[in-house]
């Protein structure tokens, strides 16, 4: 079987430890993790969190009943296979000089990226997409010097009414 | 009325149907030990190390089917327990390990005996919990007894700061509980059911793998009706025995490492394979590539995560064992596999597992026999980890339900006199032997004083050797006999009973054992055998580590006892 990225969404109790929890499960069974994010939910008391695994489906099903044991974890989807919206939010703070300036401003237009901070030798870019576009940007930046990268990782939904 | 977290802790417990706890004393949980004796309907076993209280905890649950409850201090006491927890985990054992913490203002700040013990368990545990505040405990009391006990078992720790066990709130112990995260499946998919139905009744060479599940599940009654109605052999794992009688003429014994010839045989020539409750450990595959290639697969187990996490699984039937089985019997057809039967017969013949070499030696199997045949099997041996344990699984017929208890998963040696006395005080009425290795002896020796204080009537037989006998036996088959670091110096075994106040023997040939055996269970009291065993005895068949379980063997063994099953 093949190794792919899949994407497992999971509801999961704002309690603490809760992301420890789940944190040590994922390095004691040896799990291929590629990004972690966690943030409220529709439902109070609930976070959504989405995180990216690496593997075959056979491994991808093992990390998805093992969250689901976890007392804090209410439910946990693989939707890779289904149609859903993915993104993710990066912070690139790129150095700048007068001559390089407009030319940076260009390339973020086209990504339909914003400038977030402006300083004399450098300017913060956020961008918002799937990891592509994002993995897109950040080499075109890397010419003019990349000084500093934030990403989120990916959070997902599935597309339609269903939930 | 208000009331202490120590007195709510307490009536929870009794709430909880609690009897018994094993603990030690310490700093941080003196509030609750103050509040004891107004309690006296809770027991408590004052044990010489906290890995004592939890291993006695775990083997009085094993044979109460209730969880059993072990308290520590912080820190030290704490991590005492872990060992002792991380068995339970492994061989899905209810618990409640109870700690004290140190006080909340202190928490964080590396006080005197802190340690985060929520951090530490957090794999080794089912669920924990750490109480902040007094009006959680109650509800966390009911929700850990839930959790430990339902569903696959296992232990569940809450850690108690020891200003919330001097709080006061209002008592009042919830009916409901409310654990949106925490589903089990009990019931079987009907679906599934009928396609695992279907498979066995067209099987030609079906062969069940019975594990501890079984026994969890109390599905004894239901599970010899399903072996008998298709005509299925049961082979076992080693915390499966039990769960089917012994000398029944479909019971193959145990598969695996140190499995029967015709367990193991049986299982790599199956077209069928059903596994009731176990999760294809690697000491029952084998290499898991050439486990069984000819089979497919039916898998019955409650926890959906055991599905397919070592060995492909054609047909899943997810729920408990006892509602599971009953489901199956009544559509499954009566078979009668003649001919698969009479291959297995051949393969028992050929490699008859009650067999022991000859010898003017005093040898293992011959003891661990004996005691089968004086107590006519109606005991229950607590075992060690090692040769011993071996010895035990192999050669005491277990013909009666759940009457082996042994540290399987996580192997900890120590285990068998701990565990021995929760045994012992869960069934009172039973005969409990220890059947304990010289080098784990040692490792939880000091429950001796334990048992003399509290009287409990267990009986020892130490497989005494002289060597940390199975690895010395892979040094032995594996590392060019270089016995390095598994030889041992030890005590006079006798005289050290003799100074806990416990009488014991010395046995050093064949013609004492009996008279021993009988001398032990006629005393009312404890009572410890010292068998100096041949040292360089081995337990096989073996199957070396990482081959095909068709990879067995053994040296030639001439002399058969106690005649064939």
């Amino acid at each position: 079987m093949t190794n792919t990225k899949h994407t497992l969404i999971a509801l999961v109790e704002d309690k603490p430890g809760v992301l420890n929890r789940i944190a040590s499960l994922f390095r004691r069974r040896a799990f291929n993790i590629q990004s972690l994010a966690v943030g409220s939910s529709e439902h109070p008391g609930l976070s959504r969190m989405t995180t990216v695994v690496v593997g075959d489906s056979a491994q991808v099903e093992q990390v998805r009943k093992q969250l689901e044991k976890l007392i804090n974890v209410v439910k946990v989807s693989d939707i890779t296979e289904e149609n859903m919206v993915t993104r993710e939010l990066a912070l690139i703070k790129v150095k700048a000089s007068a001559s390089t300036r407009s030319e940076i401003m260009q390339i973020v237009d086209i990504f339909r990226a914003n400038i977030v901070d402006v300083a004399p030798g450098s300017l913060t870019v956020e961008v918002t997409g799937d990891e592509d576009k994002v993995n897109s940007l950040l080499g075109l930046l890397r010419d003019f010097d990349v000084k500093e990268v934030s990403r989120t990782g990916r959070i997902a939904l599935t597309r339609g009414s269903g939930s | 009325m208000k009331k202490t977290g120590a007195q709510i802790l307490c009536e929870s417990l009794i709430k909880e149907g609690v009897e018994v706890i094993y603990g030690i004393i310490g700093g941080a949980v003196l509030p609750i030990y103050d509040t004891l004796p107004q309690y006296p309907q809770l027991r408590h076993i004052l044990v010489r190390h906290e890995q004592g209280a939890a291993h006695a905890a775990d083997g009085y649950a094993r044979v109460t089917h209730k969880a059993g409850v072990c308290i520590a201090t912080s820190g030290p006491g704490a991590t005492n327990l872990v060992t002792g927890i991380a068995c339970a985990y492994m061989d899905s054992a209810p618990m409640v390990a109870i700690t004290g913490q140190v006080a909340r203002p202190f928490i964080g700040k590396d006080a005197f005996q802190e340690i985060d013990i929520t951090g530490i368990t957090i794999p080794i545990v089912k669920h924990n919990y750490l109480v902040t505040d007094v009006a959680e405990l109650a509800k966390t009391v009911k929700e850990a007894f839930h959790i430990a006990q339902t569903g696959r078992p296992g232990p569940v720790l809450i850690d108690i700061p020891r200003d919330v066990q001097q709080e006061q709130t209002d008592f009042v112990y919830p009916d409901k509980i409310d654990l949106p995260g925490y589903k089990i499946v009990s019931r079987g998919h009907p679906a599934q059911i009928k396609k695992a139905a279907k498979l066995i009744n067209e099987a030609e060479q079906p062969v069940i793998i019975a594990g501890r599940g079984i026994i969890i599940s109390q599905a004894y009654d239901e599970f010899k009706e399903f072996a008998e109605k298709a005509q299925l052999p049961v082979a076992h794992t080693l915390l499966g025995l039990g769960s089917f009688p012994g000398n029944h003429i479909l019971d193959l014994g145990m598969l695996g490492m140190h499995g029967t010839g015709c367990a193991n045989m049986a299982v790599q020539n199956a077209d069928l394979l059903i596994a009731i409750g176990m999760r294809f450990d690697d000491r029952a595959t084998g290499n898991t590539g050439e486990f069984a290639p000819n089979a497919r697969v039916i898998h019955i187990d409650i926890d959906p995560a055991e599905i397919g996490k070592n060995i492909p699984t054609e047909i899943p039937v997810v729920g408990d064992i006892k509602s599971v089985l009953t489901a199956l019997n009544e559509v499954i057809e009566r078979r009668e596999h003649v001919d698969w039967l009479s291959q297995i017969e051949q393969w028992r013949y050929e490699y008859p597992s009650l067999e022991i070499r000859q010898s003017d030696e005093l040898l293992p199997q011959y003891i661990v026999h004996r005691i089968y045949e004086a107590t006519q099997g109606d005991a229950l041996v607590v075992t060690g980890v090692g040769q011993n344990q071996m010895w035990a699984a192999r050669y005491f017929v277990y013909t009666k339900p759940n009457s082996i208890i042994s540290g399987g998963g996580l192997g900890p040696m120590g285990f068998e006199l701990p565990a021995a006395m929760g045994v012992k005080i869960g069934c009172p009425e039973k005969m409990v032997w220890c059947v304990a290795g010289d080098g784990g002896f040692q490792m939880t020796i000091q429950e001796l004083a334990t048992i003399t204080q509290e009287n409990i009537a267990v009986k020892i037989a130490i497989m005494n050797n002289g060597y940390l006998g199975m690895v010395r036996q892979w040094q032995e088959l594996f590392y060019g006999r270089r016995y390095v670091d598994t030889k041992l110096w030890n005590p006079d075994f006798v005289k050290i009973a003799e100074a806990y106040d416990i009488p014991g023997i010395k046995v050093k040939r064949r013609e004492e054992v009996i008279p021993a055996i009988q001398k032990a269970m006629d005393y009312p009291g404890a009572f410890l055998i010292d068998f100096l065993i041949e040292p360089e005895e081995n337990i096989y068949p073996i199957v070396p580590p990482g081959e095909s379980l068709a990879r067995f063997f053994e040296p030639s063994k001439p002399e058969v006892l106690g005649g064939q099953f």
